[in-house]
């Protein structure tokens, strides 16, 4: 993918801008938190780590084992965080469930937040910035083909567009198809195959658009 | 009733099952809510019991949890029953989990 690369012009990257309205309540109910001792500095710090560590590499990882071991797939389908806790040792560090949607010759799957940005961030990390706007939220239930059709995803009438909302406390990761060739592949290699909107739903997985 | 016969509390076993047709209720509460407005009063299909319970999340936002866990329930519907002149595939469709005290059944 072109926009990963960093060899574009731009401006230098500061904040000048005034903290908008929500920036300043999210900061006072912070200080307010912490000065009241009900939670420290350091849980804060310390999630924000453990964010930073999940990744679209994790969800990659299982996708490949998925398509290489039936029996793992089975169990992902059918409990996806338990397979990840136990197998994987994902951790889900809250009371969400995970829900594994499988792409197949008839069925694809679609997730989207229309109430705000629920994602399945323990095996993918922070969403990206498109999938927390409104445009991407309200179209993707109502038109998901022509927000397909923008990503270059072209479903053909007779396979089912399938779009999970994801609103409370169920979070959702597409299990997109193994893409023919790939048969000898390893696990490494087909997991550089399952890049972060393969697992939105948003494009499928292909040859040509492997991570390095 | 036989003496060995289990009696469950109330909310304990979930009130729909697979396949059951259900209406997402048409409510306006104050406050935090989640389920989306565009499914209120639209009707869908049970398609799976989501376990094991859990909170209303509703609830949930403001502190209250003690005693409000209950299923949710994977909805499915067609995006036609959603948007009436919707484009393509008439199969298309959308799935979201519901918490039991949004649904009643037909």
């Amino acid at each position: 993918m072109s926009e990963v690369g960093h060899d574009h012009p731009h401006v230098e990257i500061s904040q000048s801008a005034p903290p908008g309205y929500y920036e300043i309540m999210e900061t006072a109910v912070r200080e307010l938190l912490i000065d009241k001792k009900l939670i420290g500095a350091d849980e804060i710090r310390r999630q924000i780590e453990v964010l930073d560590s999940r990744t679209p590499a994790l969800g990659a990882k299982l996708v490949a084992r998925a398509w290489v071991d039936p029996a793992f797939r089975a169990r992902l389908l059918a409990d996806g965080r338990k397979a990840c806790e136990e197998e994987f040792d994902i951790s889900f560090y809250d009371d969400t469930a995970l829900i594994v949607l499988e792409n197949t010759e008839k069925i694809h799957n679609l997730i989207v937040c229309t109430l705000c940005s629920c994602y399945p961030r323990p095996v993918l990390g922070l969403p990206p910035d498109w999938y927390k706007l409104r445009p991407y939220r309200a179209r993707a239930v109502i038109e998901p083909r022509a927000v397909l059709a923008e990503f270059g995803t072209i479903i053909p009438d007779d396979v089912e567009v399938r779009v999970s909302d994801s609103t409370a406390m169920v979070r959702y990761l597409v299990l997109p198809r193994r893409p023919d060739g790939t048969e000898h592949y390893s696990e490494d290699q087909l997991a550089a195959l399952v890049t972060r909107d393969t697992m939105i739903g948003v494009v499928e997985a292909s040859v040509e658009r492997a991570t390095p | 009733m036989s003496q060995s016969a289990i009696v469950y509390a109330l909310g304990e076993k979930p009130l729909f099952g697979p396949g059951d047709e259900v209406r997402i209720l048409t409510r306006s509460p104050i406050g935090h809510y989640r389920v989306p407005i565009y499914l209120r009063g639209k009707v869908g299909i049970v398609e799976s019991v989501i376990e094991p319970k859990g909170l209303d999340n509703e609830e949930e936002g403001y502190g209250r949890n003690a005693g409000s866990k209950r299923h949710y329930y994977r909805i499915a519907m067609p995006l036609k029953e959603i948007w009436p002149d919707h484009v393509g595939s008439p199969n298309d469709g959308l799935r979201i989990e519901i918490f039991e005290s949004w649904l009643e059944r037909i």
